[in-house]
């Protein structure tokens, strides 16, 4: 009998180039995804030591980070913004790899369209330069950031260095109550283990409350594993993402097709597979969770008050927690539910997806924002913004005051155009609070989609399942 | 290709905070380039400068002497949150040769690796112990030993640190990495060859 794997066990193996001897391996990288910020430098590299991109044909690109969401964009965004794109786009033109472009409708945030193309797949290696590459773990696929050097390393080897992770499943049981999402399902997981709870872990995510969520809602999970430190998380393949990618662009078709779905069924951790840390965590009461501070991890309840760091009893994490207060403007003991923004965020390649917009459009439906508030909707992808307005949604978000705005990144990297002034409290579905994450000086309150619309009307947080149609 | 690395003597400066995050090594406008050189300036960017970019006072890198600082005393989960390598490049553009940490986030600890950064794991009795001393004594300098794996405090205490070895020697030799993977040629072609037979859809894709 041969010994139990892990899906993630299971991955590594078929991937193994060559063994360096010394507990490192050359890994077989079977997608590579590159954008704006991170492969300029990469680019530079190899060509200064006069290598070759070896395989171009598993290489994509697209430009998120810095582009203008403004409609009618042009290469024109920031300064120094440009050069990066046209540095992009000439790369890739010399390099004979595909790129979606400014203007092509598979344009948008690297891992809303790695997914929507399939480009991703299940039992796949897939890397890029950019930390929030664990999303794709969502289709069975190990994903995961790397720096701009190792991007370098894959464009001329296609393999990447790694040493085998320890792996860590997190089990979500119980049944999710109505209004609450994916979203507050890992907002509440990271504020359990805490932001280096999973530091180095290959994650797998398991459990009846994984296995009934959506194919969009399994990406906000894993979209958020860098957030518990983790390498890359991912959810075993099933019925939901063979559905959800057969007829992609670029994913298998016909014989091949049955092929790999075959294949792919096989990788599901056996039972009895060992996992060096298990974690199960109950959604079964859980609530619409929300940021108070200046870390992922610092999320409560809405119905619940900021923390006080004088009761904690760690002296760093009460530092961490003073300082975290002072940057957020807030008082221990006072109810996050009713706190006041200014700018509501819906966006990121944590909540951009069509899903996503449908939820907070059901909240926005014939209501409208409230005064003096700014809110943005940026679509993750342009095939999203081209469904969400054959839907009529972009009319719900334009009549309810949002601007709706060209596919990127947008708020969430906070290195265009967009951005929460000094000062201001934005509730935002992106994936970071930290200190100017979204411009010097800006508090950021992270929420699900259906909380940030509901935020944006009544011009406060609110508990968006005590709200009409939010629920 | 990183230069070798094998011992570092310097000032070193107190930065005890933990999950110190990538964005605020480097804050994002400072990634608004295609170059990896220059970026010393936006190290630490939001802390040491002031919305008309005069450097506060009260940041520890703008102090004499840390201002002149190798080593960095940073926090548990240092480097956590983006990828983005420009975090390494601005620290070593600033001068630092060496942070030394309870912990580090992974992918920042791959981009030491790929820099020749040297990213050193002490524990927390320890790392206290060091901000103490140079605190007491900013201008005295400490030593990294990377050869011998042991810190030299100020005061004199020695500190023995554990780093895997793959790691130590790519430091102590500036390894040429992917020079080195790419000698692995043969091993690629025919792992591709396999695959492609056993996994036709990850090599052969369809034209969009």
């Amino acid at each position: 009998m041969t010994t139990p794997r892990s899906i993630i066990d299971k991955i590594w193996d078929q991937h193994v180039v060559a063994d360096l001897g010394d507990g490192r391996v050359l890994l077989h990288i079977d997608r590579h995804m590159l954008h704006e910020v991170t492969s300029p430098q990469a680019y530079a590299g190899l060509a200064a030591a006069g290598r070759r991109l070896r395989r171009p044909d598993l290489t994509f690109a697209t430009a998120d980070h810095i582009v203008s969401t403004e409609n009618g964009r042009t290469d024109d965004t920031v300064p120094g913004g440009p050069e990066m794109i046209r540095a992009l786009r000439a790369n890739a033109e010399s390099t004979g790899v595909a790129l979606f472009d400014l203007g092509d409708i598979r344009q948008g945030i690297v891992h809303v369209i790695a997914p929507e193309l399939g480009i991703a797949l299940p039992g796949a290696t897939l890397v890029c330069g950019d930390s929030h590459t664990s999303t794709v773990g969502a289709l069975g696929a190990m994903a995961w950031g790397i720096g701009t050097s190792e991007v370098e390393h894959v464009m001329a080897t296609q393999t990447a260095i790694l040493r085998r992770p320890p792996t860590m499943r997190i089990t979500f049981t119980g049944t999710r109550p109505a209004g609450v999402s994916a979203k507050d399902m890992v907002l509440k997981l990271i504020a359990t283990i805490g932001t280096a709870g999973a530091t180095g872990y290959g994650v797998e995510y398991a459990g009846p409350a994984i296995r009934a969520l959506s194919m969009e809602e399994r990406m906000t999970v894993c979209n958020m594993s860098v957030e518990l430190g983790a390498r890359f998380g991912l959810i075993a393949p099933d019925a939901v993402t063979f559905a959800y990618l057969q007829g992609r662009p670029f994913a298998p078709a016909g014989d091949l097709w049955e092929r790999a779905v075959e294949a792919w069924r096989a990788l599901a951790s056996d039972p009895g597979a060992r996992f060096d840390a298990e974690i199960e965590l109950d959604v079964s009461s859980l609530t619409p969770q929300v940021s108070w501070g200046t870390s992922p991890q610092d999320c409560i309840g809405v119905g619940e008050t900021v923390p006080d760091p004088e009761r904690e009893a760690d002296p760093k994490r009460r530092q961490a927690m003073r300082r975290a207060l002072d940057y957020i403007g807030l008082e221990p003991g006072t109810p996050i539910r009713d706190l006041p923004v200014d700018m509501v965020f819906i966006g990121s390649c944590t909540n951009s997806r069509i899903e996503d917009l449908r939820a907070a459009a059901a909240v926005l439906k014939g209501r409208r924002v409230a005064a003096g508030l700014r809110a943005l909707v940026v679509p993750g992808s342009g095939q999203v913004r081209r469904q969400a307005e054959a839907e009529g949604l972009d009319r719900v978000f334009t009549a309810a005051g949002f601007e709706w705005r060209e596919p990127g990144c947008s708020m969430c990297a906070g290195m265009n155009a967009d951005r929460v002034p000094p000062g201001k409290r934005c509730v935002a579905t992106s994936n970071r609070n930290f200190e100017g994450r979204q411009g010097p000086g800006a508090r950021t309150h992270l929420a699900s989609p259906a909380t940030a619309a509901a935020a944006a009307v009544a011009g406060r947080i609110v508990d968006v399942r005590s709200f009409e149609g939010g629920a | 290709m990183p230069e070798p690395v094998n011992r570092i003597t310097g000032i070193a400066a107190p930065l005890p905070r933990a999950n110190v995050d990538t964005d605020a090594i480097i804050p994002k406008a400072h990634l608004l380039t295609i170059h990896r050189s220059g970026l010393g300036a936006g190290l630490f960017s939001e802390w040491r400068f002031d919305d008309d970019g005069r450097e506060r006072p009260d940041s520890v890198l703008n102090q004499v002497p840390w201002r002149e600082a190798k080593i960095l005393l940073a926090g548990e989960n240092f480097g956590c949150g983006s990828s983005r390598e420009h975090a390494v490049w601005s620290l070593m553009d600033f001068g630092i040769r060496c942070v030394i940490a309870p912990s580090f986030a992974s992918i920042f600890h791959e981009n030491c690796q790929k820099n020749g950064l040297a990213a050193v794991t002490l524990d927390e009795a320890v790392l206290a112990h060091l901000v103490a001393v140079v605190q007491a004594t900013p201008a005295a300098t400490m030593t990294v030993d990377i050869e011998a794996c042991r810190v030299t405090a100020p005061d004199g205490r020695e500190f023995p640190f554990t780093m895997d070895a793959a790691r130590r020697q790519a430091l102590l030799e500036g390894l040429d990495e992917i020079g080195a993977s790419l000698r692995h040629d043969a091993a690629m072609a025919a792992f591709e060859a396999r695959d492609r037979a056993q996994r036709p859809w990850i090599h052969a894709l369809p034209t969009a």
